[in-house]
């Protein structure tokens, strides 16, 4: 597919009847899909959990039950970490295969996500109350596309051979970490599953994983492809649970080599904690933003206020990436406010399988009322609220997509992770004063400049404490390119090659030689 | 119709794939532009059966006129704005990955075609090179996206990144021993980055790429980028390598020949040349080694392929107190060698590749008998009709021998005689050759010694021909330039493109400069470019600094 000739669903929409038209053709979601898998995966085996427990997942956008999951404690962590080191035992079928072959295997996963991915679509739906057709062009590509790549890597993670002083040879070799503990969230629960799995797979680990207790469905139907395809009993195991007790039971176990978490900053800290107090197990952290979007008023207006709007409603504004500060220079402020919230006022909120929707509900009740109560923060502390504010409907967790003006800085609004569909859009009047104001921030995961001036654009990326900079784009993530936070948004870096040093440890080895020679 | 044709197309008809009568015939036409046609002269050549000397088909013979054709077509899919260059680095990954499984799913009928066009046996081709040209393009499929360039941190204020570019219009050469394998060395880095390609296939084994054409059309590489052409290396592959929109060549076959290539290139334009050519290969045996090992490695080493191999260990140099078992083991070994019908899965050697090699070859076997080698088993035809060699031992082999110091290319192995380390590394190295080596110890420090003495591409300690395509291949000396797989053969088909920017802010830094370079006029301009006269209080410390820093210059 060239990507001139790639047809985005959110340019379609400009024109109603070919939207119409082509929604005909789009793929529709499974009707009343079975849950087949509710259960523990340990050594590719469905099991339930040790202390009998269960819990139930719910439908975020009807507020009605979905079903319920085994619910995994510290016993039954106990027991797939043992499967895992079992599986990553010397000798073991996983340690003694060629890497192609890992590489082969996470591939076929890729086919096989690819085979089901109208029905993992609609189950993440579902569970996670997100619309199905982004579901399908964004999670199920994204997820697709992030196990492809992987599976390219894991016959060219390459040692070196080092010139040393000396009669000596050295070379390095990078080898798997052993059993690594990961822990994702709710906002893109299938495709956070395979931005874990990918790279440590790639690299031979084993892994035990805990999908977010809101969406564990379809993170265990790819326990089920996993085994389809053919990983060895053990290298992959599921568990879903909660995390003061499962993710505390992975965070502090002594036969974890190595943990990654994607989610708050508050539980990152606690992560970080654990580890220190067990056994050091090395951590990598990907957590909260609040990043900041610079509108310069040079950009190009139309695709500023759009890209705007989408980077901070997209997933209901439940992203980290989320660019919550809008910083728009003095001369368009107006405008951009106005074109924003008549932007903001259009956004379709409704059932997550209208193929119309922008905007499902939030994840959950607790979360609805978070963000409403950030909301009602703004008003007090003085934010002009432009529109929305309010929660919709009669059930379900909805949320009127809302726009702040005349935000301050030191507002809660502007300084905290809302993780919801409200937008702040500040002022501000010199490019060192925005560069400082958007800097001065506990978080540093993403940032955005819009302008045509590539001086300014390249002058604003360098000065950015964050780790991913946009020039005229927002949300443009891609397997390819590294991810993480600069500060307190998270330590270490996913996807791209930087996302294998994360999974890898290297080990030198050195010869005596008797006669060197260059 | 002959009887190979008829082999022929109940070959067709038994495979998985089976394909029309149509696509049959169009097989044997030349590929451009995803399209089969006919060589613009209406001329074809014979391709022929060497189990049995009989003619299989009529292929068309590209020359001068349509190489000019596929050129013109791999440029035009080259063009910037082209879907090919348009294309996102991983889907170019998913059309290789693609085509491995096509090339996977029609397996048997590849090898099948295989062992009929080149005579290998059957149970090879299916177990070995089929299995390899699969993982060979899912390897570079992996690459496709992962081929970055860097963002360098130069002096000054100044930004600097690299991208790795295709080279462009890339020529590819390549030989009959391994039709398929080698045709997948070759098109996986090209595609992975991104280039288009002009490839001529050996006019000795023409079928099996020309399916994998068809494959690659019906995986959807866009019109162009692969176009494949059967034919001549005097017209045809001289064509290409003098050609002055060809980007780039890269050849695999005889030394001699990479000679003349590299001459084309200089004098027309100068395009890159990556050649993997002949090869006299030592395999070194120390007297620790394990013995019965080492033997049925060097039997392996030498007679694999028929002999055929650019790698083939054709100089087994064995320590003089293991020397006499040595040989006697060998000859034994070889004598107990399964020469026959190639599609017999007990045949180990299956025919030589056409009536000139198997002449060649016999031809050297007789210099080694009057150059005083000691024939020890072998030496003569082994069937009454194709191209069939005795498995062929020579002892008492000297260094100077015609035999010990040209690449004989057939199932002739020469053993030799040594007593020390430093004696065998610097025999080893005495040719002109440094494809492979390869050293057989338990001595940890004898295979360092050795391993880093010798003067070749690849070293293998303790085995032979083992190749992955993670691993580089390539040549020293005349043995060739550049290397082939792993990371490193991405390199031959990357042109680097380093973009340095100044931002307005580097303005200033570029203002710095001329400043050192007193360059008045142009500070200026620059500050005032920077500095735009409302901002003047800077612009004038500038200027006046300016004035100063010339001042005290004069």
């Amino acid at each position: 597919m060239t990507s001139s000739k790639i047809e985005i669903p959110g340019e379609v929409k400009s024109d109603p009847a070919a939207l119409m038209a082509s929604l005909q053709l789009m793929p529709s979601p499974v009707p009343n899909p079975e849950i087949k898998y509710t259960k523990i995966f340990i050594n590719n085996e469905w099991q339930d959990s040790v202390s009998g427990k269960v819990f139930p997942v719910y439908n975020p956008a009807t507020g009605e039950q979905i079903c319920e999951v085994q619910e995994a404690d510290k016993a039954d962590v106990d027991k797939a970490v043992q499967a895992a080191r079992l599986a990553f035992s010397l000798g073991s079928v996983w340690r003694r295969m060629d890497a192609s072959e890992r590489g082969r295997l996470l591939s076929k996963l890729a086919d096989l996500v690819e085979r089901d991915s109208v029905y993992l679509a609609t189950i993440e739906s579902l569970d996670s109350g997100k619309p199905f057709l982004p579901t399908l062009f964004v999670d199920l590509q994204g997820t697709i596309k992030t196990l492809r790549y992987f599976a390219g890597y894991a016959d060219k993670i390459h040692g070196t051979s080092i010139p040393m002083d000396g009669e000596y040879l050295t070379f390095t070799r990078y080898e798997p970490i052993g059993v690594c503990g990961q822990i994702v969230p709710w906002n893109f629960p299938l495709m956070m599953t395979a931005w874990k799995l990918g790279p440590a797979l790639a690299c031979g680990n084993t892994v035990v994983l805990k999908p977010a207790e809101e969406t564990p469905l379809t993170c265990l139907y790819m326990a089920a492809l996993i085994k389809e395809a053919g990983f060895p009993p053990g290298v992959i195991n599921i568990l879903p649970g909660f995390g003061p007790t499962a993710g505390a039971a992975i965070a502090s176990h002594m036969g974890i080599d190595k943990v990654a978490f994607t989610g708050s900053t508050e539980v990152g800290k606690l992560i970080q904690e654990a580890a220190g107090k067990s056994n050091l197990k090395r951590v990598t952290l990907e957590l909260g933003g609040k990043n900041p979007n610079i509108i310069f008023a040079d950009a190009d207006l139309d695709l500023a206020v759009e890209e705007a709007h989408q980077g901070v409603f997209f997933n209901a504004g439940q992203c980290c990436t989320a660019g919550s500060r809008i910083y728009v220079e003095e001369p368009i402020y107006d405008e951009f406010v106005r074109r924003s919230v008549e932007r903001a006022k259009r956004r379709i909120v409704g059932s997550p399988f209208d193929p119309m929707t922008e905007q499902g509900p939030q994840i959950s009740r607790e979360h609805q009322s978070r963000v409403l109560e950030f909301i009602q923060s703004g008003i007090t502390e003085g934010a002009k609220l432009e529109c929305g504010g309010k929660a919709l409907g009669l059930k379900g967790f909805f949320i009127e997509p809302t726009v702040f003006s005349n935000v301050r800085d030191d507002m809660r609004i502007a300084r905290e992770e809302i993780f919801g569909p409200v937008q702040q859009i500040m002022k501000f009047k010199t490019i060192d004063e925005v560069i400082e104001r958007a800097n001065n921030s506990d978080y540093g995961l993403v940032a955005a400049v819009f302008t045509k001036d590539i001086s300014k654009a390249m002058t604003i990326s360098s000065a950015m404490q964050a780790g991913t900079v946009w020039i005229n784009c927002f949300n443009a993530l891609s397997t390819q390119c590294p991810f993480g936070g600069y500060k307190m948004s998270g330590n270490g870096r996913e996807l791209g090659e930087n996302g294998l040093k994360e999974y890898s440890e290297v080990k030198t080895i050195t010869i005596k030689m008797v006669a060197k020679n260059s | 119709m002959t009887r190979a044709e008829m082999v022929l197309s109940a070959l067709f008809y038994q495979s998985r794939c089976t394909r029309n009568d149509v696509l049959t015939f169009l097989m044997f036409q030349l590929f451009i532009n995803n399209e089969w046609q006919d060589a613009v002269s209406g001329k074809t050549f014979p391709t022929i059966n060497p189990a049995s000397g009989e003619v299989i088909c009529q292929v068309a013979e590209a020359d001068e006129a349509d190489v000019e054709k596929a050129v013109k077509a791999a440029s035009n899919a080259f063009r910037l704005g082209s879907p090919w260059r348009r294309m996102d680095a991983s889907h170019r990954g998913l059309l290789l990955n693609r085509l491995a499984d096509a090339i996977e799913r029609d397996a048997a009928y590849l090898a099948e075609l295989e062992t009929l066009d080149n005579g290998k046996p059957y149970a090879v081709a299916y177990a070995v090179d089929l299995p390899t040209v699969v993982k060979c393009l899912r390897y570079y499929a992996g690459w496709a996206d992962k081929w970055e360039g860097k963002t360098i941190p130069i002096d000054g204020d100044y930004f600097c990144y690299t991208r790795h570019e295709p080279v462009g219009v890339c020529g590819q050469i390549i030989p009959w021993n391994f039709p398929l394998l080698m045709q997948a060395w070759k098109l996986g880095p090209a595609l992975a980055t991104g280039n288009t390609v002009v490839m001529k296939v050996a006019e000795q084994t023409p079928l099996t790429a020309l399916y994998v054409a068809s494959l690659i059309k019906e995986v959807g590489f866009p019109e162009g980028v692969v176009n494949i052409l059967p034919g001549m290396g005097p017209t045809a592959g001289a064509a290409i390598a003098r050609h002055m929109d060809v980007d780039k060549v890269a050849f695999t076959g005889s030394t001699e020949v990479g000679h003349l290539i590299q001459q084309a290139s200089g004098s027309s334009n100068l395009k890159k040349v990556t050649l993997e050519l002949g090869g006299k290969s030592p395999n070194i045996i120390l007297s620790d080694a394990d013995m019965e090992y080492a033997v049925e490695q060097s039997h392996f080493a030498l007679f694999f392929n028929q002999g055929q191999c650019c790698c083939a260990g054709s100089r087994t140099y064995v320590q003089a107190d293991v020397y006499d078992e040595f040989v006697e083991r060998s000859v034994e070994r070889a004598k107990k060698r399964v020469v026959g019908d190639p599609f017999d899965l007990k045949t180990e050697q299956g025919p030589q590749i056409d009536q000139e090699q198997f002449n060649k070859i016999l031809g050297y076997i007789s210099s080694g008998k009057r150059e005083g080698a000691k024939l020890m088993c072998g030496g003569g035809i082994a069937a009454d009709r194709g191209y069939f060699i005795q498995p062929t031992v020579f002892g008492d082999v000297q260094d100077n021998m015609t035999i010990a110091r040209e690449e004989i290319f057939g199932p002739v192995m020469q053993i030799l005689k040594f007593k020390t380390l430093e004696e065998v590394v610097t025999r080893a190295n005495d040719t002109k050759y440094g494809l492979a080596a390869a050293v057989f110890t338990k001595d940890i420090d004898k295979a360092n010694y050795v391993s880093s003495g010798l003067r070749a591409g690849t070293v293998w300690i303790n085995c032979y021909d083992v190749f992955g395509a993670q691993a580089p291949f390539g040549g020293y000396k005349a043995s060739g330039v550049g290397r082939e797989l792993g990371q490193y053969g991405l390199d031959n088909y990357t042109e680097v493109k380093t973009v340095n920017t100044v931002p307005i802010k580097n303005l200033f830094s570029a203002l710095v400069v001329c400043l050192l370079h007193t360059s008045l006029p142009l500070c200026t301009v620059l500050s005032a470019a920077v500095f735009p006269p409302k901002n003047d209080k800077k612009a004038k410390f500038l200027l006046f600094s300016t004035k100063k820093f010339n001042l005290q210059n004069a």
